[in-house]
Parts: C-alpha cells; sequence; structure tokens
C-alpha cells in the first residue's frame, strides 16, 4: 500500500508526543480506542484562560496511520479556541494523509480524541458537555 | 445422524451443529458435530456429479467451516450471537470505553513495549498470564450478560473489550517473536 508523504512524515517524526498533568485544571484529557485494531490514543490540551488552545500533547499505541492521524491534529488544534477545535472533522484529517479506506477509523479515532479532550476540559470549568455521554457504552 | 438431504442453508449456526442458541456450549459436541458433517459436505463426495451438484457441495462445505470457526472462538460466537439478536456490536465506529479500561490498555501496552525493547521474556511471560486470566474473566462476563441476563447492549461493550484484549495478545506473541530474532 502506498501511503502519502505526509503521512509518513507524520509517522516518522511524530510532533507533540509526550504527557501532561491530567489533573490541572487548564489541561483536557481525551481517551479513545477503536476496538476493531485495538488502537488506544490519548490527546491532551492545554488551554489559556483565553480559551486559546496552547499546547497539545499525544500518546497513541495503533497503527502508522492512527500515530500520524494523531501527531496531525495536535498541531491544528494549537493556536484554536476549543469549540473551533471541535469543527475538526475527521474527513479533513483523512484527506491531509490522503489515507487508504482502511484506514477512516484511524482519522475518526482521532477527531473523536479532540472531542473528548474538550468535553473533560469543559467539565472541569462546569460547562455541561453532552457530545461524549457514554450512556451504555460505559455501563459496566 | 444428518442427512444431506436435510442440509439447509437457511439454518443459522447454531441450528446447523444441533446446538442450544447460547454463548456457553458444549464445544466437545460441537468438535463432534463438526467432524460428523464435514464428512458429509465433503466436496470429494460430489466429484461424480454434475457442476450444479459440486458448486453446491462446495458452498456446503464453506459454510460448514465458517459456521464452526464463528463457533469455536469465544469472541467471534459472541459477535454472532449478538447479531442473531440484531445488535451491532460496533466495532468499528464506537470509540467510547469506559475511560479505566482505556487507562489500563494504555499501561498494558506500555509494559510490553517495554519489556520487549528489554528482551525481557520473564516479563512478557507474566503479562501473558494476566492477560489470559483477564481475557477469561471477560469471557465469563459475557455467559452472565448474554446467556443469563440477556444484555445485549452491556454484551457487545464487552465483545469490543475482548477485541482489545485479542490485540495485546497478539502484540505480546509479536514481542516474543523480536526477542527471538
Amino acid at each position: 500500500m502506498a501511503y502519502s508523504e505526509k503521512l509518513l512524515d507524520h509517522y516518522e517524526h511524530p510532533r507533540n508526543v509526550g504527557s501532561m498533568d491530567k489533573d490541572a485544571a487548564e489541561v483536557g484529557t481525551g481517551m479513545v480506542g477503536a476496538p476493531a485494531c485495538g488502537d488506544v490514543m490519548k490527546l491532551q490540551i492545554k488551554v489559556g484562560k483565553d480559551g486559546v488552545i496552547e499546547d497539545a500533547k499525544f500518546k497513541t499505541y495503533g497503527c502508522g496511520s492512527a500515530i500520524a492521524s494523531s501527531s496531525l491534529v495536535t498541531e491544528w488544534v494549537k493556536g484554536k479556541t476549543v469549540d473551533q477545535a471541535l469543527e475538526i472533522k475527521n474527513t479533513q484529517i483523512a484527506e491531509e494523509l490522503a489515507l487508504p479506506p482502511v484506514k477512516i477509523h484511524c482519522s475518526i479515532l482521532a477527531e473523536d480524541a479532540i472531542k473528548a479532550a474538550v468535553a473533560d476540559y469543559k467539565s472541569k470549568h462546569g460547562a455541561v458537555v453532552e457530545t461524549l455521554a457514554c450512556g451504555e457504552n460505559c455501563k459496566e | 445422524m444428518m442427512q444431506l438431504a436435510s442440509f439447509d442453508f437457511q439454518h443459522n449456526h447454531f441450528q446447523l451443529f444441533g446446538l442450544a442458541q447460547s454463548y456457553q456450549i458444549d464445544t466437545a459436541q460441537l468438535d463432534q458435530q463438526y467432524r460428523a458433517l464435514q464428512a458429509l459436505v465433503h466436496p470429494d463426495k460430489s466429484a461424480h456429479l454434475p457442476d450444479a451438484e459440486q458448486r453446491l457441495a462446495m458452498q456446503r462445505a464453506t459454510l460448514v467451516n465458517e459456521a464452526y470457526q464463528t463457533l469455536r472462538s469465544p469472541l467471534r460466537r459472541a459477535r454472532y450471537l449478538l447479531s442473531l439478536h440484531g445488535v451491532d456490536t460496533q466495532e468499528e465506529t464506537n470509540t467510547v470505553m469506559p475511560l479505566d479500561f482505556l487507562m489500563a490498555q494504555m499501561e498494558w501496552r506500555e509494559a510490553v513495549s517495554e519489556a520487549r525493547q528489554a528482551r525481557d521474556e520473564a516479563a512478557l511471560a507474566q503479562l501473558e498470564t494476566r492477560l489470559q486470566r483477564e481475557t477469561r474473566e471477560l469471557e465469563a462476563q459475557l455467559a452472565v450478560k448474554i446467556d443469563a441476563e440477556k444484555d445485549y447492549a452491556a454484551a457487545a461493550a464487552s465483545v469490543r473489550k475482548l477485541r482489545f484484549m485479542e490485540k495485546l495478545a497478539e502484540e505480546i506473541h509479536a514481542a516474543y517473536d523480536a526477542i527471538d530474532n
């Protein structure tokens, strides 16, 4: 399978790998997983007082496309407000990296990771968040 | 003993092997029924028949094999059973897992990756033992959720968890291979 140069670049030189303090008030943490391939993705955002995302870090265990997708979105969310970050769509990620159809779920995972991180940040700041209410899925 | 004439493509996998439709099955009985059916539908037996008959024979043999592989695997059996109840396990689309589960997955993957880099087979063996134990626990939960409680939504969530466990087992095996080579 031929992968795009951008994808390979993000895979070979992933941006913003790392962790932030998940208990810090200005940090939002999103953890998501893709059962189909067993990929696990953690995306963290650090939000300034003006609501703008100052920094982002990720840690992903998965295939090259999952790593590239998370690396890309950490670059994209920086400088955006949390609400602007929510507008990032998986189709944009897939298009930018020219993901093959079988790897589209990696871009979905990255989009969901942003949503989860923003939801976590907002929940720390008292906003009512319904985007990622777990419902049945979190029931043990 | 089943006759070829009564072979029904409309039967589901459980009916095909004469098993009750439940998560918990008698695997010895499944193996036995499979061997009997396999002998019955083997395409060699139709080699002297017209093309259409031979094609049918091939389709029967394929279905028997597919059904056997599905029922033999706890994960695939659960997924199939849920599909019979109209429940999609959403393994492709559902990315929301319980947070503690995902955290634990992250730790598992880190531990496997560290053991692989340190070429530490003893650590891998420990991880594998723990993984097998937790996998069996999940399978036991599935039995309760599907057969006793008939809580198929909860069972679908357990299937998704099992997929992660399956991936972990693959990662551990890949780590063993990397150390051996």
